[in-house]
């Protein structure tokens, strides 16, 4: 053991493991510290460069084609991948390529949104139930399982449908917005029981006690000492719910209930092709796999994320 | 005798026994702590010894206003503790901190060492000018032997007794007047823990602090302790100097206790009559009737079962004890 036998301040007790910038250099807090540690990881650069490129596609689709996604000419239908069209054209004798480059900002805005909301929401009350432990748990547990007991088909159709009368054009961002909406109402549970049960571990625990014991309000309690020690499960779950969600919004636009023509979204894409995968694979390959390395991107942000928070792991 | 810094009457915490989620029914209360009282003076170290389960920690919780007690007075220099509220309630905190057991949970594993230490002041502004509380964070790592330059480290890239000196210091920031040790040495080696609780008395000294000091192991307080108050599931069996407890404990859970602690001289070994207590701990929740101890003591008649026995000084005894048949060991002792 090295521990110093007197009170005198003994320095050079223990051999350090991370180098000390000195006494000179004011306290950094955690998320501080954090940013150091993640702009060391290649990870989260591949992670950071993949996401500001979807975002690009998403945010500027015409710097990346200049075809028209909607035009579809049924004499190039079912045409394979060649050098006119390099990913192909789909059944309508649309370009793939396009379709695949103007379905980003629809998917990625479901995706993004619907996590940040459901994230938010079921993070706010999943605080709430397990730091308070009273009445507002009972109550936000109750209303929790009431939404989580409904089927998300049958959710999103009621939602939906109550929204929209059969037939009626609505504008695409009305609609991404409704979708997100449907989504978030339907899966904030369960964000909520994964925070709810990380905040009665972490409300029990010493240095809670401690802080308490000190003075500190409900506020600071669950802002400095909960909160950043419930993050990482509710961050992986987002992360993973992610790609989940871009999914959800296909379900939905399956049944002509979410996203639409005009509007283009990977979604859309992946049920309109699904029926024909050994027809034309390429019409689903695609945009199933730009999905996925959607997902890739935001999960390893999500792990990387995680890891930088918890300085264990440093 | 100076005025009691900290004085505790009848103190009673029972915690509800609950059945069925959606209308819950109390069937029981878990007596933790029943009917405790005790007086801290200025300066001075209490221990308060008992084994695990007997009410220590929640008697450390109450006192610190964590947790509601069920009924009882508290008085800390002369104020009612348990009527203060808001800020009152806050100018109080300063005066009274605790040390927790459990130096691995007891520090936020996400927060700096300095962050850790400085957040006393960062909840009470007025103690240190802003532009101060960096100076202040490492004297204070300095004054628990701790290196000042290690602020910007994580608790984990510190050993059991290293974690133990920061809570020590986080404790200490706010120049506490008592301070609570809730069994602060009991998940340390033993080899780290006659070092913290040199440091603790050294503290002691340069600031005057009075300690509860609160374990379940006779010996480790045996050199800290002015007072000693021996705990038996809620109630405190034995109250005395460090002397009268380690030289003439008088009931017999004590006496048993006592004889529990190992001895460090092979040559007195077996010279000492050993008692061993059979069966467990009785539950909070059924405690048994008449004197808590009666189910495992040796002593136990027909009146133990019917009549609690007073905390009082008996006259075979110099001090109190609970116990019907309270009286000196006869026994050969360890010293």
């Amino acid at each position: 053991m090295t521990e110093p036998l007197t009170t005198a301040p003994s320095p050079g007790v223990d051999d350090g493991v991370v180098p000390d910038n000195g006494p000179g250099q004011a306290t950094r807090g955690l998320w501080a510290d954090a940013w150091t540690e993640l702009r060391g990881r290649p990870r989260f650069w591949i992670a950071a460069a993949l996401i500001v490129l979807l975002l690009l596609m998403a945010l500027a689709p015409s710097l990346f084609t200049s075809v028209d996604p909607t035009v579809g000419l049924l004499e190039r239908s079912r045409e394979p991948p060649g050098p006119d069209a390099v990913f192909g054209y789909d059944l309508q004798g649309r370009d793939v390529y396009a379709r695949t480059i103007y379905g980003a900002a629809p998917s990625l805005a479901v995706g993004f949104l619907a996590t940040f909301g459901t994230v938010v929401v079921g993070s706010l009350a999943g605080l709430l139930a397990g730091y308070s432990q009273g009445w507002p748990d009972s109550l936000l547990s109750r209303i929790g399982e009431i939404f989580a007991g409904l089927p998300f088909v049958l959710g999103g159709i009621v939602i939906l449908t109550s929204f929209n009368k059969p037939g009626q054009i609505v504008g695409a961002g009305q609609l991404v917005f409704q979708v997100v909406l449907t989504i978030v109402v339907l899966t904030w549970p369960v964000a909520m029981r994964i925070m709810r049960a990380a905040a009665i571990e972490t409300s029990q625990q010493d240095y809670v006690k401690a802080a308490k014991a000190l003075g500190a309000g409900p506020f600071r309690v669950v802002l400095r000492h909960i909160l950043p020690n419930t993050l990482a499960p509710v961050l992986v779950y987002g992360a993973i719910q992610f790609g989940v969600f871009i999914g959800a919004e296909a379900t939905l636009s399956f049944l002509g209930i979410g996203l639409r023509d005009p509007v283009v979204s990977w979604g859309v894409m992946i049920s309109e092709a699904r029926d024909r995968v050994q027809d034309i694979p390429w019409a689903l390959f695609f945009p199933a796999g730009f999905l996925v390395i959607t997902v890739l991107a935001f999960v390893m942000m999500g792990d990387a994320v995680r890891d930088a928070l918890d300085p264990r792991g440093r | 005798m100076s005025q009691p810094i900290l004085s505790v009457r009848d103190l009673v915490k029972h915690f509800p026994v609950t059945r069925g989620v959606l209308f819950r029914k109390t069937v029981g209360h878990v007596r933790a702590v029943d009917g405790v009282s005790l007086d801290l003076h200025p300066g001075e170290t209490l221990g308060v010894v008992g084994e695990s389960g007997c009410g220590k920690s929640t008697l450390a919780q109450v006192l610190m206003r964590l947790t509601p007690p069920t009924s009882g007075t508290a008085t800390f220099e002369g104020e009612d503790l348990f009527a203060k509220r808001g800020a009152a309630l806050t100018a109080w905190r300063r005066d009274m901190q605790i040390v927790l057991q459990d130096p691995y949970t007891s520090l936020n594993p996400r927060k700096t060492v300095g962050d850790i230490v400085g957040e006393p002041f960062d909840i009470h502004p007025e103690v240190a000018p802003k532009g101060d509380r960096r100076r202040r964070v490492q004297e204070l790592l300095e004054v628990v032997g701790l290196n000042p330059e290690h602020i910007r480290r994580y608790p984990h890239q510190f050993s059991g007794g290293q974690r133990q000196r920061v809570g020590i210091a986080r404790a200490l920031a706010l120049r506490p007047k008592v301070i609570v040790c809730d069994e602060p040495v009991s998940a340390l080696d033993v080899s780290i823990q006659a070092q913290v609780l040199n440091l603790l008395s050294d503290l002691q000294r340069e600031f005057g602090l009075a300690y509860l000091f609160i374990a379940h192991d006779l010996g480790v307080v045996r050199h800290l302790c002015d007072r000693v108050a021996v705990m038996y599931l809620g109630s405190i069996v034995e109250t005395g100097t460090a002397e009268e407890i380690y030289g003439r404990a008088s009931h017999p859970y004590t006496q048993a206790l006592l004889s529990s602690v190992p001895v460090p001289d092979p040559s007195l070994r077996g010279r000492r009559a050993a008692i061993r207590l059979e069966g467990d701990v009785p539950s909070p929740a059924d405690p048994p009737s008449g004197c808590r101890f009666r189910t495992r003591c040796p002593k136990a008649a027909a009146i133990c079962a019917q009549d609690p026995p007073a905390l009082e000084v008996r006259p075979s005894t110099d001090h109190p004890a609970a116990c019907h048949f309270a009286e000196p060991p006869h026994l050969v002792r360890a010293d």
